[in-house]
C-alpha cells in the first residue's frame, strides 16, 4: 500500500473521451493492496477499458464479495455505485440490483475464494440465469488475507511457499462458466494489458453474462517456483488463441487486415468482434470444441487465454422473465396501480 | 534499437535535474532549496556560495536561466493554477538563503587562505569573474592582485544595477568574504597597459574586464543636445557612486534591454515624472528579461515599441525632444528580421533628457597590439573555450571580457574554469583535461513508505514576492523595491520543486513485470514494451515522449527481453514507482552533483 495519494498532476497529452473525461478521471482510490498485486494492473486496465467506452461512471455498478480482489473495487471508477456483499454472496445481490434496474452496467469482481470457494454455488446460477453483467475473477490461487492457503483453483501438484504441494483437484472457473451457461467467456493475464482491456471492453459490450478469468499473481505468497500462477509461470506457459482488435460500430476501423488473419463474429445487437488469430484456427462461437481445447490446453499444462467462447445471440435474465422494459424506479403510481378497472376485470376473469 | 542507457556517465542524470543543467555554473538547485523548506538558510547558502559565489546578489539580480528549463513549468496542470504553467521561483529561494543565514554561522564556515605558495596572479577588473578566479585561487595559497578603475570592488555588480534592487550591503558583504580569505591586494588603479602588468612578473593574468563600453547613438542633433544626452552605462554608474542625483521631469530610455529597464526606473526616482521606454524591436523581441519588463510597467513606464530615432531636436544646444519613423518587421526566406519604415507620420516625443541603452561592447584599448592577444573579427580575444587561455600562455579571460556581454551567473562559471586552468598550467598539469564533477548517490529510502525527502508533490501555484508600496518604493533611490519571500512563503514556494536530482533508478534484474509502477505512474512516464529506434519508440510509450530536448531511460535484463521505457521530461520524481515496485527494482536515488572547483582540479574523469 501507499500513502501518498496519486498526484492530480497528470501527462500534458491526456485527452477527454466523448463523456468528457480523461482516464485519470476513471481511477479510484489508491490502492492498499501489497505493491506489486496483480489485482492493481486488473483495476488499471478496467480503468482504461471504462474510458476507452466512454462510459458515464454513475451508469456504473461495481458489487464485490470479500477478499483481496473484492477490495478492488475502491481503486476505479470511484464516481459509480458500490456493494461490497458479504462473503460470497456478490451474485445473488446483483443479480436482485439488475432485476431493480436495468439501465446500468453491472461489475461483479471476486476472487478465487469468493467464486470457487464460498460462493461457488452462487457462482453457477448466476451464470445459468444469464444475468447482463460483467464478471470478473481475479485469480492468484491462493487466499492472500490469510497467509497463502491453497485456494479451489490452485491446481494439483502446485507448491506453496511453504513448499507443500497441492493435492485438491483445481476448480476451472473457465469451463465451469461455459458449462453454467455463461454467453461470454475469456481467460486473460494481469501482466497482458493488450489482451485484458480489449477482452473488458467486449465483455462489458456483451449483452448477457460475460465472465472473465484473470489470472492474477500473489506477489506475497504465489509468486515462486513450483507455483502455477506466478509472473513466469503464466509467461512461459501463455497459450493466447486470439486477441481482440476492436469492436466494430464502437470504433473506427483505421487498419486494414488480411482477410485470412481476422475471425470476425457478429453479435445480436449488430457489432461485430474483430478477433486476430494466433496460430490456430480458433472458432469461440463453437462450445462444443471450445470445452475440447481448454481441456486439452490443460492436460498440456498450458494457460489458455484470450475469448475462449462467445454465444453471438445470448439471451439475458430479463428476456427470459419477460419484465418491464425499463428500470422498476422510473416506473410511477398509475403504471403500478393500474385502477379500479382493471382489477374489476382481473377479479371477473377469476369468479 | 536504443542502447540501454549508461547511467553511470554523470551527465545522464544531471540533464535530469533540468535547472542545475542549466545553470552556467551547475548550482545543485533542488537540494538548496530542501534545505531551504527544512529552515537550513545557513546550509543552503554555502552550496551556493561554493557554486555561484554571490548568493545574495544573484537571488535578487540574476537571469535566471534555471527557471524555464524547470520541470514544474511543463507538469502543472493549467487547470489547477490559474491558467498559468510556471516554473518554480528558484532565484527569489535563494535570496532567502542570504536573507535568513546565520551571519556569525557563515563568516565560521568561510575559508581562511593557506600559507602562501609564491605565485602571484593578476586579475584586471573586479567584477563577478574576477572575483571567482579570486576566491577559488586565493583558498590554495595563491597571491591575488585585483585591478579596478572603481574605488569599491564588484565591477557592474556595482555599478549598473542600482541599489533599489541590489542594495549596496548585500555586495559589500558578498565582496568581503572572498577579501576576507587573505592574501587578496586590491589596486584601485585603472589598467593602461597589458604589457605593463606582466612586467610586473605575475605568474598569470586573468582578464574580467567586462564589457564597459555602451553604444552611442548616431543620428543628427546628438552631438548638439549633448548635454541632455547620456550613455545608460555611465550614467548609471554615475549614479551608483553619487555623482548624479537629478535627471528632468521627462525622460526618454532608448533601448530595450535590462540596462534601459534600470535606467527608465533609475530615472523615476531621481525626478522623472514622465519617463517612457522607446523600443526599436517590439515588445517579445525585446533583451529585458519579462519580469524586469513588468516591473518597469508596474512603475508607470510605458514602452513603446516600433520606432526608431530619428533625429534629436534642440534649440541652441537646449533639447526640444527626439523624432521617431515608424517602423514594421518584415522577415526573408531566412527568417531574418529586417525593420523598415511603415510609412506612417514621424511620431514626435519631447523630452529634457535622454537615456541611450542601446546596447554594449567590448573594448580593450589597454592591451597592446604586440602583446601576444590574437582578436577575432569581432574584437574579442582568441579563446580557448573550453579553458578560457588566450594566445599568450600566461593570460586567461573570463566573464563579459570573454565572449561578449552575457550576465553574472555566467561571469562566475567563467571565473571556475579560468581558476581551474590557471591551476592547472601554474602545477604543470594540461589544462585541457577539465576535472570530472563531484558525485554522491544516496538511495532515499526510510522505510516501506518512508523516504527521507517529501515526495508528495504540490499543486501550488507559483508564489509573488511582495514588493513595497509604489509610492514608498519611488520616494527613494536606496529603498529596495522586493522585500523578498518571508519563511513562511518561503517553505511553501520551496515545496514546489519536484526534488529532481532523486532520480528514479531501475535494475531490470530485479523486475517481474508486475506493472504495478506502469499503473501508479501519475505522468505515464513508464513503459514495458519491445525495444525499437527512438523516433518510433518515442511515439508508442504509455503516453508519446514528444519533448525530443528530454531523455529515454532505457534499461534491460527483463526477463521478457522487452526494455523498460522512462520518459524523463514529465516525471514527478514522487516516487511513487519505487513505492508500489515488490522488488525494489525501482529506487529513488539522490544525485548531489557538484562541479569541481581548482580545489579539487586533479579530479580525473
Amino acid at each position: 500500500m501507499t500513502y501518498i495519494a496519486k498526484p492530480r498532476l497528470h501527462h500534458p497529452s491526456l485527452v477527454k473521451n466523448k463523456a468528457g473525461f480523461t482516464r485519470r478521471d476513471y481511477e479510484g482510490a489508491v490502492s492498499t493492496l501489497c505493491a506489486g498485486c496483480g489485482h492493481d494492473s486488473i483495476s488499471a486496465a478496467i480503468i482504461q477499458a471504462c474510458y476507452e467506452l466512454d462510459i458515464l461512471p454513475h451508469q456504473v455498478a461495481k458489487l464485490s464479495g470479500i477478499g483481496c480482489s473484492s477490495k478492488a473495487p475502491t481503486y476505479f471508477v470511484g464516481a459509480s455505485h458500490g456493494f461490497n456483499t458479504v462473503h460470497g454472496r456478490m451474485p445473488s445481490v446483483m443479480t436482485g440490483a439488475n432485476l431493480a434496474n436495468r439501465d446500468l452496467i453491472y461489475m461483479g469482481v471476486s476472487g478465487d475464494g469468493d467464486s470457487a470457494s464460498i460462493g461457488l454455488g452462487q457462482f453457477a446460477h448466476v451464470m445459468r440465469r444469464g444475468v447482463n453483467m460483467t464478471y470478473i475473477v481475479m485469480n492468484n490461487g491462493v487466499y492472500g488475507l490469510t497467509k497463502g492457503q491453497f485456494s479451489a483453483t490452485a491446481d494439483k501438484g502446485s507448491i506453496s511457499k511453504k513448499g507443500v504441494a497441492n493435492s485438491d483437484s483445481s476448480i476451472d472457473m473457465v469451463s465451469l462458466a461455459i458449462l453454467m451457461g455463461a454467453t461470454f467467456v475469456g481467460r486473460s493475464f494481469s501482466g497482458d494489458k493488450h489482451q485484458l482491456v480489449p477482452l473488458i471492453k467486449a465483455a462489458m459490450d456483451h449483452k448477457g453474462a460475460a465472465f472473465l478469468d484473470v489470472i492474477s499473481p500473489c506477489v506475497a505468497f504465489n509468486n515462486h517456483p513450483g507455483s502455477t500462477k506466478s509472473y513466469d509461470y503464466v509467461r512461459e506457459h501463455n497459450e493466447a488463441l486470439n486477441r481482440i482488435d476492436f469492436i466494430e460500430t464502437r470504433e473506427e476501423i483505421t487498419t486494414s487486415y488480411d482477410p485470412g488473419t481476422m475471425k470476425t463474429v457478429q453479435q445480436h445487437d449488430g457489432s461485430i468482434l474483430r478477433l486476430r488469430k494466433l496460430g490456430e484456427d480458433y472458432d469461440p462461437s463453437d462450445k462444443v470444441s471450445a470445452m475440447k481445447r481448454i481441456q486439452e490446453g490443460m492436460h498440456a499444462g498450458e494457460v489458455v487465454t484470450g475469448l475462449l467462447y462467445v454465444d453471438p445471440t445470448p439471451s439475458d435474465l430479463h428476456a427470459n422473465l419477460n419484465t418491464v422494459d425499463v428500470a422498476l424506479n422510473t416506473l410511477n403510481a398509475p403504471d403500478l396501480c393500474p385502477g379500479n378497472a382493471a382489477l374489476d376485470k382481473i377479479n371477473a376473469s377469476l369468479r | 534499437m536504443l542502447k540501454p542507457t549508461d547511467i553511470a556517465n554523470p551527465d545522464y542524470f544531471h540533464k535530469v535535474v533540468d535547472c542545475q543543467w542549466a545553470c552556467p555554473a551547475h548550482t545543485p538547485v533542488p537540494e538548496y532549496i530542501r534545505l531551504i523548506a527544512h529552515g537550513r538558510y545557513s546550509d543552503a547558502y554555502m552550496i551556493n556560495w561554493k557554486s555561484n559565489v554571490f548568493p545574495g546578489i544573484l537571488g535578487r539580480t540574476c537571469d535566471r536561466p534555471c527557471e524555464p528549463a524547470c520541470r514544474r513549468s511543463r507538469v502543472e496542470d493549467e487547470t489547477l493554477v490559474k491558467g498559468k504553467k510556471e516554473p518554480v521561483a528558484i532565484c527569489r529561494l535563494k535570496r532567502v538563503a542570504a536573507d535568513y543565514k546565520d551571519d556569525d554561522d557563515i563568516d565560521a564556515k568561510m575559508p581562511k587562505a593557506p600559507e602562501k605558495n609564491g605565485k602571484r596572479i593578476a586579475c584586471i577588473g573586479g567584477g563577478p569573474s574576477s572575483l571567482t578566479v579570486t576566491r577559488d585561487l586565493a583558498v590554495l595559497g595563491y597571491e591575488i592582485v585585483i585591478y579596478d578603475q572603481d574605488p569599491k570592488l564588484g565591477g557592474f555588480i556595482r555599478t549598473q544595477i542600482p541599489h533599489f534592487r541590489l542594495p549596496e550591503s548585500v555586495i559589500d558583504e558578498e565582496v568581503g568574504y572572498i577579501t576576507g580569505i587573505g592574501n587578496i591586494e586590491f589596486r584601485h588603479q585603472r589598467v593602461d597597459s597589458l604589457k605593463a602588468v606582466l612586467a610586473e612578473g605575475y605568474d598569470a593574468v586573468f582578464v574580467g574586464s567586462g564589457a564597459p563600453r555602451g553604444r552611442d547613438l548616431d543620428v543628427p542633433g546628438r552631438k548638439e543636445a549633448a548635454a541632455n544626452i547620456h550613455i545608460g552605462l555611465d550614467w548609471l554608474s554615475s549614479v551608483s557612486f553619487g555623482h548624479v542625483t537629478k535627471v528632468g521631469k521627462r525622460v526618454i530610455v532608448l533601448g530595450g534591454g535590462n540596462t534601459a529597464m534600470d535606467c527608465c526606473r533609475t530615472a523615476r526616482r531621481l525626478g522623472g515624472d514622465d519617463v517612457k521606454v522607446i523600443v526599436r524591436s517590439g515588445f517579445d523581441e525585446m533583451k529585458a528579461s519579462p519580469w524586469e519588463k513588468e516591473d518597469a510597467i508596474g512603475e508607470d513606464i510605458p514602452i513603446l515599441n516600433m520606432l526608431v530615432p530619428k533625429e534629436v531636436r534642440h534649440e541652441g544646444g537646449k533639447i526640444q525632444g527626439v523624432l521617431f519613423e515608424k517602423v514594421v518587421a518584415k522577415y526573408d526566406d531566412k527568417g531574418r528580421r529586417s525593420l523598415v519604415p511603415s510609412g506612417e507620420p514621424d511620431e514626435f516625443h519631447e523630452c529634457d533628457d535622454v537615456l541611450v541603452a542601446i546596447g554594449q561592447e567590448n573594448a580593450f584599448p589597454w592591451i597592446e597590439k604586440d602583446a601576444g592577444i590574437e582578436f577575432d573579427k569581432w574584437g574579442l580575444p582568441q579563446l580557448n573555450e573550453k579553458t578560457f587561455a588566450s594566445t599568450h600562455p600566461k593570460v586567461f579571460f573570463g566573464g563579459d571580457a570573454a565572449f561578449g556581454p552575457k550576465n553574472i551567473i555566467w561571469a562566475a562559471a567563467h571565473g571556475h574554469d579560468a581558476a581551474i586552468s590557471i591551476h592547472k598550467v601554474l602545477i604543470g598539469e594540461n589544462p585541457e583535461e577539465r576535472p570530472a564533477p563531484g558525485v554522491n548517490i544516496a538511495s532515499q529510502k526510510m522505510g516501506i513508505h518512508e523516504w527521507s525527502y517529501d515526495n508528495a508533490p504540490t499543486i501550488d501555484h507559483r508564489l509573488k514576492v511582495p514588493h513595497r508600496p509604489k509610492h514608498e518604493a519611488l520616494k527613494d533611490i536606496m529603498t529596495e523595491v522586493e522585500l523578498g519571500f518571508d519563511p513562511q512563503l518561503a517553505f511553501k514556494e520551496a515545496q514546489r520543486c519536484l526534488n529532481c536530482d532523486v532520480q528514479t533508478v531501475f535494475t531490470g534484474q530485479l523486475c517481474i513485470e508486475c506493472d504495478a509502477c506502469v499503473d501508479i505512474c501519475p505522468m505515464d512516464c513508464i513503459t514495458f514494451t519491445e525495444n525499437g529506434e527512438e523516433k518510433e519508440l518515442r511515439t508508442r510509450l504509455m503516453a508519446p515522449a514528444m519533448n525530443p530536448t528530454q531523455d529515454l531511460y532505457v534499461a534491460d535484463g527483463l526477463k521478457t527481453r522487452r526494455v523498460m521505457v522512462k520518459d524523463e521530461d514529465v516525471c514527478l520524481h514522487c516516487g511513487l514507482c519505487a513505492e508500489r515496485c515488490p522488488t525494489g527494482a525501482w529506487d529513488m536515488r539522490k544525485y548531489y552533483m557538484e562541479m569541481t572547483q581548482a580545489e579539487h582540479a586533479c579530479r580525473k574523469q
